[in-house]
């Protein structure tokens, strides 16, 4: 069950994930290791698919935080994101820091005035080595051969570990019932239950039906996606072109989104 | 022997149904965080652990500690021990019943516990510390158990429990180097990032589990027909100025390396919970007090007298029991959550119920090593060696 289930999401790409581990645990729970129903799903033409997939973010495109609002939005409309009134308590997935919160180790006295000032976003890194999957005990959040850092919430039995190891403070834990504070309900992904952990999916149940992730999207042109490991892919162009900085590289996790700054 | 655990005084009844209520009152409070979920607590999205893992961290240490007793006495042959290993094999098995308990508590979804043993990761050092936690509970209750029963027969324990013995004294380092492990290999918390933290948590360990066991063998004297021993206690009190001293050593190695190098995620948690960060600094008091009662521990221990005068070997235990606690619990985690990896302030204070679920716990152990202390006093009344 666990070796087909991790292989249906390989194979996918995956509907699966995107609409959410619960209903892959469940289709499974009906057909047992039927093998064909996962064949059946991943021939899915529409979806787009990668080598490594990578995000390049041009923070010259914004001047205020306004500018990101909608990208914001755009990701918490889509994925159920419930806003709690307690800061302590909040779920992130995209969200905006100054340059000396997202750059701690780089930031620097004499910054460049724009940089300064510019709010930047802030989201999960994907990263090749993910510290979260590593501390994970149940193998409840993964990395797929994409390089789509993802989450299980059916499995995880919300010990935090993922928390504490991720040096980029990308992860969310549900400490009270999500379901109340969610204002727009998307029908097409799964809301979770109190107790577990989440974060950016990279939007892979959109990927599954050939649609850019929602940020992408709203950012008019601002953010990039596509694949890495292509030399001629938009992301590449951008990082030739570009001077672009990630997030405390120093520490070998090597993040999969890069800032064009 | 069980049966030794149930006849007992009014004053162990009383005792017994203290620590119960105790523990119900933690189980009721546990019940409302299972309905309402962890946001009952005072941990956060920075500071994502709380007392829970505090606790569970300082207990691996008490247990861990017990190797202390049984380390000289089964492989030194240090005989005065002979009379004591039992508790401490006894106070392991109650810490680790605290320690697992702490751990479940802690979980969002404590339902799934299992999945740990479902879908084995052996990259998470979780997974590890689950193994030798357990393991080390079934060692010391095997252990435990066959050694009292022999020596209530009044024969020599079964030949194969002796490799067993042996195999438990690594398995004590084991537990506190993995459970350090867990924080120090994470690549974002400067505090934690050191290579010193699981000698610390060791040198604390050695400190703490036996300033305990001091405390506990003088009540049993106090209490019940059994004693100690004069000799046994002043070893057991140079193992805890020893270690206690270690411990202080290994700090002030962090203190050294972070703020000579100046590299500031390595100082900016020192700084956090001496001086405060960014105007923020619950917790300065507390490490204050820590390091004014571990100093004082030391003093109290170091000097001869001191140390074999009842009253002033009992404050120091007490004063390095707490030290070590607020240095371990309260400082380690919260130190390491704060600033967060976005370089946030964010402060941790524990809620009402969380406390009192702690305590529930904490009971729980109590009441663990009260009966089993129970029955190791019965058995040496029994047989005459008390
Ligand atoms: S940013 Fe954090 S949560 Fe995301 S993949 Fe990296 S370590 Fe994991
Ligand atoms: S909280 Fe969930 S995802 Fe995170 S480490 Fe624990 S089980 Fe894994
Ligand atoms: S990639 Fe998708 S999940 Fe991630 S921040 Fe953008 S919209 Fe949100």
């Amino acid at each position: 069950m666990k070796s087909s289930r991790r292989g249906f999401l390989k194979i996918t790409g995956a509907t699966a994930v995107g609409l959410g581990s619960m209903q892959v645990a469940g289709s499974f729970a009906s057909s047992g290791t039927d093998d064909s129903v996962a064949t059946k799903t991943s021939k899915n033409s529409a979806a787009l698919t990668a080598k490594h997939w990578a995000m390049v973010i041009d923070t010259r495109k914004f001047h205020s935080a306004e500018d990101l609002e909608p990208m914001i939005e755009a990701c918490d409309k889509a994925h159920n994101i419930p806003k709690h009134d307690d800061k302590n308590h909040e779920i992130k997935w995209l969200w905006k820091d100054e340059f000396k919160h997202v750059f701690p180790t780089i930031d620097d006295t004499y910054l460049n005035d724009r940089i300064k000032h510019l709010p930047f976003l802030v989201l999960c890194n994907h990263c090749e080595e993910p510290a979260c999957c590593r501390a994970c005990p149940t193998q409840a959040t993964f990395k797929r051969d994409d390089g789509i850092v993802l989450m299980d919430f059916h499995r995880c039995i919300g010990c935090r570990f993922c928390m504490a190891a991720c040096p980029y403070g990308s992860r969310s834990f549900n400490f009270k019932d999500p379901r109340p504070a969610i204002k727009h309900m998307n029908p097409e992904f799964p809301t979770r239950m109190m107790g577990v952990v989440e974060k950016c999916n990279f939007c892979a149940e959109r990927l599954a039906v050939g649609k850019m992730p929602a940020c992408v999207e709203a950012s008019k042109g601002a953010i990039l996606f596509g694949d890495l490991k292509d030399s001629e892919s938009n992301v590449r162009k951008a990082l030739k072109e570009n001077y672009t900085i990630r997030r405390k590289l120093q520490l070998g996790a090597s993040p999969a989104v890069y800032y064009i700054v | 022997m069980l049966e030794l655990s149930i006849k007992g005084s009014k004053k162990y009844y009383g005792l017994l149904t203290i620590l119960a209520g105790i523990a119900g009152i933690g189980v009721l409070f546990f019940l409302y965080q299972l309905k309402e979920g962890l946001g009952i607590t005072g941990m956060t999205r920075d500071v994502s652990w709380g007392f829970y893992i505090a606790n569970f961290t300082y207990l691996v240490g008490v247990a861990a500690g017990g190797v202390m007793v049984v380390l000289p006495y089964y492989l030194h042959d240090y005989k005065a021990f002979g009379k004591i290993t039992i508790l401490g094999e006894f106070l392991a098995i109650g810490a680790i019943v605290m320690c697992l308990t702490f751990v479940l508590v802690d979980l969002g979804q404590p339902m799934r516990i299992l999945n740990v043993w479902i879908y084995p990761s052996p990259n998470s050092v979780l997974f590890y510390d689950t193994i030798v936690l357990f393991g080390y509970l079934v060692l010391n209750l095997v252990i435990g158990w066959n050694v009292l029963q022999a020596e209530r027969n009044g024969t020599h324990y079964q030949k194969w429990l002796k490799p067993v013995i042996i195999l438990s004294i690594p398995w004590a380092i084991s537990i506190h180097t993995v459970t350090a492990f867990l924080f120090c290999g994470l690549p974002g918390r400067g505090f934690w990032l050191t290579a010193v933290l699981a000698p610390r948590f060791l040198a604390s360990a050695f400190a703490a589990g036996p300033s305990l066991l001091i405390l506990l063998c003088l009540l049993l004297k106090k209490f019940t027909k059994f004693d100690p021993g004069k000799e046994q206690i002043q070893t057991l009190s140079k193992i805890v100025c020893y270690a206690i001293i270690i411990n202080v050593f290994f700090f002030l190695c962090e203190v050294f390396v972070a703020f000579y190098s100046n590299i500031p995620e390595h100082m900016d948690h020192i700084t956090y919970l001496f001086m405060g960060l960014h105007g923020h600094g619950v917790l300065v008091p507390w490490m204050w007090a820590s390091a004014i009662f571990m100093l004082t521990g030391i003093i109290l221990l170091v000097v001869p007298a001191l140390r074999r005068n009842e009253t002033t070997l009992i404050i120091a235990c007490v004063v390095i029991i707490v030290g070590t606690w607020i240095d371990k619990g309260l400082g380690m985690i919260s130190g390491g959550f704060v600033p967060n990896p976005l370089h946030h302030v964010s402060e941790y204070v524990p809620t009402f119920p969380e406390i009192v679920i702690t305590l529930g716990i904490y009971a729980i152990g109590a009441l663990a090593i009260t009966v089993l202390f129970k029955m190791a006093v019965s058995v040496k009344e029994e047989v005459g060696s008390a």
